[in-house]
C-alpha cells in the first residue's frame, strides 16, 4: 500500500438513494470521485449510472416526483451537493455536463461558447473573446471553428458539435465535468477525438463519464465503476477491474456474457 | 481570469431568480387579466341585462320599443343557419379529412389542397360574405336566404371540421387499419367500420368547436344582405295558408343573434343597451356551452383511449 | 374431374366479378371523397373569381391611380372618391394596436404556461383561453363600446365615443388566445435535451426561456404572430360597432376611424343595387384586404422555411 499513490477526493457519494416517484433506481451507493482523474461508469442499460451521473448537478430537480436520499459531498468546501439548502443553480455552476446527443443552442458557435459566462454575468467582449477562444483550444475545435465563428452552431457535424458543447462547459472552467455517453451518437473518427480530448482534459479538470462502451472505458479512465440493477458492484482502478474483477457479474458484464 | 468565488456566483444567482420571480408574477398577471375579461364581460351583460331574462323576450320579435323587443326570429334564425351549416360542412369535411388522410398519394393535387386548407384558415371571415354575395346570392340567385347563410358558415369552417378529423384520424394506430385490410375490407369498409367510429370522438369535438365559431359570426352574414328587423318566422313545413313545402324555409329571409346584437348596440338609445346585453349572454352561453363540451369530450377522450 | 374444375372456374369468375364490382365501388367512392376535398379549393377559387371579376369591373371606372393616392374615401357621395389609404390607415392602426396587447402579452403567457407553470396551472389556463378565444366578436364589440370606452374617456377625457383605441385594444385581447396557444406548441416543441444543455450551465428559467427556448421555436412565434395580423387585420365586428365608420385619413388612435372591414359592413347594411358602383366598391375593398393578408402569410412562410428548426 502507497498511502501517496491515493489521489484527493473530489467529490464522494455517501448512501445514496434516488427515487423516481415510487420506483428506487439508485440504491445506497458508495463511491469516490478522484480529483484530476477520469471515473467510468459501465453496465448494462437501465442500470442507473445515467441516473447517478445526473444526480451530481442535480438535473433530476428539473422534473417532479424525484426524491435523493444520502450525500454527494464535494470538495475542497466539502458541500453536501444534495442538501435541501443548496441551490441547484449553484451547483450546476460549479459542475459542467456534457449529454448524449450534442445539444448546441441555436446560435451562433461564439454564443454557445460563451453562453455559459453570459449566465455568470460577463458581457465584457474582451473577456468573452478570450475565454471562448481559450475553451475552444481546450476542446481542439478552434482551428476548424476560428474562422466560422458568428455561423449558426446547429450547422456543424455531429463530432464537431459535441465538440463545441465540451467547450461550452469548459469555457466556465468547472471543477467536475460530467459526460453522459458523449460518443454514442458519433462515428469512430469523432469518437476518437473525444476520447483523446478527455485524455487532455483530465490535467485540467476531474470528469466522470457514463459510457456503454467497454474498450471507451478501458481506453479513457483511470477508475471504473461496474453498476447492476441501481446498485454500484465493483469500483477499481480501471487496469484491476479489466484484468481480475472481484464480482462474477462484472467479469460477465466485461467479458460480453451480458450486456 | 479567476473563476467567480461562491459568493459572486450566489450574487448573480440571486439576481436571477429576481427575474425568475418578476416575470412569474408578470405571466400570472396575464392570465388574470384574460379571465378578468371573461368575468367582467359576462357580469357586465348579465346585470345590465337582468331585466330581460324574460320568457317574453324569447318569444318576442323585435320591435320599435326596447320593453317589447324580443329574440324570437334571432334564436329561431340562428338555429335554422346552425342546421343548414352543419347538414353542409359535417359530411363535407369528414369526407375531404377522410380522403387527405386514408386515400390520398403524394402528389400535387393532394399538396395543392392541403396549402389551401391552411391558407383558407386564414381568410378574414368578411371575404366568405363577399364570396358569398357575389356566387350564392346573385349567380346561384339563393338570395338572402338561411340556405345563403348556411353555406356560407359551412364554407368558413370547413378548415375546421377538416382539421380536427385528420388529427383524429392520425390518432389511430397503424395496426387498427392493417387488422381490418388483413382479414379482406377494402379501404372504403376500413375507413366506414373502424377509422370513422374511432376518430367520431375527435370530429365530434371539431364539430362543436366549428359551429360555436359559425354561430357567433356576424360579418359574412351581414355582408350577404341579411334583415336586421324581421317580425316574422320562415314557414314551418304544412303550415300556413296555403300549406309550405318541407323545405321552403331554407329560402326564407331570417336574422340571427349576432346581428340582432349588432342592431341593438349601434342604437343611440340606451334602452336597447340593455336588449343587447341580454341577447349578448344568450349567445355567450350558446357559445360557451358548446365550447364547454367541446373541451369535456376532448378532455374525456384523452383520458380513456389508450391504445 | 372436368366438371369439378368447371365449377371451380366458375366460382372464381364470380369471385373476380364481385372483386371487379367491389373495385368499381371503391374507385366511385374515393371519387366523392376526393370531390369533397376539392371543395376547399374550388371556394378559393370562387373567392379569388368573385373579387377579381367585380373588381375588374370596379377598376373601369376608378383608376387605379387615384384608388391609391386619393386621399378622400366617399364613394357613395355625388363628389365621389375613392381613396383606399383611408381605409388602410385605419385598419392598420386598429390593428397596430392590437398586436402592441396580443403580441407581448401572448408571448408572455405562452412562455409562462410553457417554461414556468406546473402541469396544474396549465391544465386549469387552457381552456380560460379556449373559452377567450371562443367569444363571438360581436360580444367583444359591445364590450369595447359599452364597458371599455367609458373606462377609457375617465382616464382620457378627451376620448370620443367610437375610436380605434378602444376597438384596438379590445381586439388585441381576444387575439392573445391564437397568439399564446400558438407560441406555447412552438415552445413545447423544443426538445428537452436543448433546455437540459442550459439548466446545465447554471442558468435560471428565466434565462433559458429567453436565450434558448425562445430562439428555437423562433419560427413557431412568428407564424403565430402572423396568424395574430391576419385575425387583426380581418376582424370586422368590433370595428363596426366601436370605431365609428366615418372615413378618416388619420394615424391617431384617439380618433373614430373606419377601416376596410367596417367600410363593407356599412355599405352590406344599406340597400345598394347589385351591380352599382358601390356594390362594386366592396369587392374592390375586398381585395384589397384579402392581398394585405396574403402579403403577412407569404411573409409568414418565409419566415418559417428561413428559420426551420433544426434540433
Amino acid at each position: 500500500m502507497q498511502i501517496h499513490d491515493t489521489p484527493a477526493l473530489k467529490a464522494e457519494a455517501r448512501n445514496l438513494n434516488f427515487y423516481y416517484g415510487e420506483a428506487q433506481a439508485l440504491k445506497n451507493i458508495n463511491m469516490p470521485i478522484y480529483d484530476k482523474k477520469v471515473t467510468a461508469l459501465i453496465g448494462p442499460s437501465g442500470c442507473g449510472k445515467s441516473t447517478y451521473l445526473r444526480s451530481f448537478n442535480r438535473m433530476h430537480d428539473l422534473y417532479p416526483g424525484n426524491r435523493y436520499e444520502g450525500e454527494i459531498r464535494f470538495f475542497p468546501d466539502n458541500t453536501n451537493l444534495l442538501a435541501a439548502d443548496v441551490d441547484p443553480i449553484e451547483v450546476r455552476m460549479r459542475i459542467g455536463m456534457v449529454f448524449q446527443k450534442p445539444n448546441p443552442f441555436p446560435k451562433s458557435i461564439f454564443e454557445n461558447v460563451a453562453y455559459g459566462l453570459r449566465v455568470r454575468g460577463e458581457n465584457n467582449k474582451r473577456v468573452l473573446d478570450d475565454k471562448v477562444e481559450h475553451a475552444l483550444k481546450g476542446a481542439a475545435i478552434w482551428e476548424e471553428v476560428k474562422d466560422r465563428l458568428p455561423e449558426q452552431a446547429p450547422n456543424l457535424s455531429g463530432g464537431q458539435q459535441q465538440r463545441l458543447c465540451i467547450a461550452r462547459a469548459l469555457a466556465t472552467d468547472p471543477e467536475l465535468l460530467l459526460f453522459d455517453e458523449p460518443t454514442s451518437a458519433l462515428d469512430p473518427i469523432a469518437t476518437g477525438a473525444i476520447e483523446e480530448l478527455i485524455h487532455e482534459l483530465k490535467k485540467r479538470v476531474t470528469i466522470l463519464i457514463v459510457t456503454h462502451n467497454m474498450q471507451q472505458a478501458a481506453r479513457v479512465s483511470d477508475y471504473t465503476a461496474y453498476m447492476y440493477l441501481g446498485e454500484m458492484l465493483e469500483f477499481g482502478k480501471t487496469d484491476e477491474i479489466f484484468i481480475k474483477p472481484q464480482d462474477k457479474r462484472t467479469e460477465d458484464y466485461i467479458t460480453g456474457r451480458m450486456g | 481570469m479567476k473563476p467567480l468565488t461562491n459568493e459572486q456566483i450566489r450574487a448573480v444567482i440571486a439576481k436571477g431568480k429576481f427575474r425568475d420571480n418578476v416575470f412569474k408574477a408578470t405571466g400570472i398577471f396575464c392570465l388574470a387579466l384574460a379571465l378578468l375579461v371573461i368575468v367582467a364581460l359576462i357580469a357586465d351583460m348579465v346585470i345590465k341585462g337582468a331585466d330581460r331574462f324574460t320568457i317574453d323576450f324569447f318569444m318576442n320579435f323585435a320591435s320599435r320599443r326596447a320593453k317589447d323587443a324580443g329574440i324570437l326570429s334571432a334564436w329561431v334564425g340562428s338555429l335554422l343557419v346552425m342546421l343548414v351549416t352543419a347538414l353542409a360542412a359535417v359530411p363535407l369535411g369528414v369526407a375531404a379529412g377522410l380522403y387527405l388522410e386514408e386515400y390520398a398519394k403524394r402528389n400535387w393535387i393532394t399538396n395543392v389542397i392541403e396549402i389551401n386548407i391552411t391558407n383558407l384558415a386564414a381568410v378574414p371571415s368578411i371575404v366568405y360574405g363577399l364570396l358569398a354575395l357575389g356566387i350564392f346570392v346573385y349567380q346561384f340567385g339563393l338570395g338572402q336566404s338561411i340556405l345563403s347563410a348556411g353555406l356560407t358558415l359551412a364554407l368558413l369552417i370547413l378548415p375546421i371540421i377538416i382539421v380536427s378529423t385528420r388529427e383524429a384520424i392520425r390518432a389511430i394506430p397503424a395496426m387498427i387499419r392493417e387488422g381490418s385490410m388483413a382479414v379482406g375490407a377494402t379501404r372504403w369498409q376500413t375507413c366506414r367500420y373502424h377509422i370513422v367510429p374511432y376518430a367520431m370522438p375527435g370530429i365530434l369535438t371539431g364539430v362543436i368547436i366549428g359551429l360555436a365559431r359559425a354561430i357567433g359570426e356576424t360579418a359574412p352574414i351581414i355582408t350577404i344582405g341579411a334583415l336586421t328587423f324581421i317580425a316574422f318566422l320562415p314557414p314551418a313545413p304544412f303550415m300556413g295558408e296555403p300549406a309550405a313545402g318541407l323545405f321552403d324555409w331554407v329560402m326564407a329571409p331570417f336574422t340571427v343573434m349576432p346581428i340582432q346584437i349588432f342592431n341593438w348596440t349601434s342604437r343611440p338609445d340606451p334602452a336597447f343597451e340593455v336588449n343587447a346585453a341580454a341577447a349578448g349572454f344568450v349567445l355567450m352561453a350558446m357559445v360557451l356551452s358548446m365550447n364547454a363540451v367541446a373541451i369535456y369530450l376532448r378532455y374525456k377522450m384523452r383520458k380513456k383511449i389508450k391504445w | 374431374m372436368s366438371a369439378n374444375n368447371n365449377s371451380d372456374l366458375h366460382q372464381v369468375s364470380n369471385r373476380l366479378a364481385y372483386n371487379a364490382m367491389r373495385n368499381w365501388k371503391e374507385r366511385l367512392i374515393e371519387a366523392v371523397l376526393l370531390a369533397a376535398a376539392a371543395v376547399s379549393v374550388l371556394t378559393t377559387l370562387g373567392i379569388v373569381y368573385v373579387l377579381v371579376s367585380e373588381s375588374v369591373s370596379f377598376f373601369a371606372s376608378v383608376s387605379i391611380v387615384d384608388f391609391l393616392t386619393d386621399t378622400q374615401w366617399t364613394p357613395l357621395f355625388d363628389d365621389a372618391h375613392f381613396g383606399i389609404m383611408v381605409l388602410i390607415s385605419g385598419t392598420l392602426v386598429s390593428s397596430g394596436i392590437a398586436l402592441l396587447v396580443a403580441i407581448p402579452m401572448g408571448t408572455i403567457i405562452a412562455i409562462y404556461l410553457s417554461e414556468f407553470a406546473d402541469s396544474r396551472v396549465r391544465e386549469a389556463a387552457k381552456p380560460i383561453l379556449e373559452l377567450l378565444g371562443g367569444i363571438p366578436t360581436i360580444v367583444f364589440g359591445y364590450f369595447a363600446l359599452l364597458v371599455v370606452t367609458p373606462i377609457l374617456q375617465v382616464i382620457l377625457p378627451g376620448l370620443p365615443g367610437f375610436s380605434l383605441l378602444s376597438a384596438g385594444l379590445v381586439m388585441g385581447i381576444m387575439i392573445v388566445p391564437y397568439v399564446a396557444s400558438l407560441s406555447e406548441d412552438a415552445m413545447r416543441a423544443v426538445p428537452m435535451s436543448m433546455r437540459e444543455g442550459a439548466y446545465a450551465m447554471g442558468s435560471t428559467k428565466l434565462y433559458t426561456a429567453v436565450h434558448v427556448v425562445v430562439p428555437a421555436a423562433i419560427s413557431g412565434l412568428a407564424a403565430s404572430y402572423i396568424l395574430g395580423i391576419s385575425r387583426a387585420v380581418g376582424e370586422t365586428m368590433i370595428l363596426a360597432v366601436a370605431a365609428g365608420m366615418q372615413p378618416n385619413l388619420t394615424w391617431n388612435p384617439m380618433e373614430p376611424a373606419a377601416t376596410i372591414t367596417s367600410f363593407i359592413v356599412q355599405v352590406a347594411l344599406g340597400d345598394l343595387p347589385h351591380g352599382s358602383i358601390g356594390y362594386q366598391t366592396i369587392f374592390a375593398a375586398g381585395l384589397t384586404l384579402l392581398l394585405i393578408t396574403l402579403v403577412f402569410n407569404i411573409l409568414g412562410q418565409w419566415l418559417r422555411a428561413k428559420y426551420r428548426e433544426v434540433y
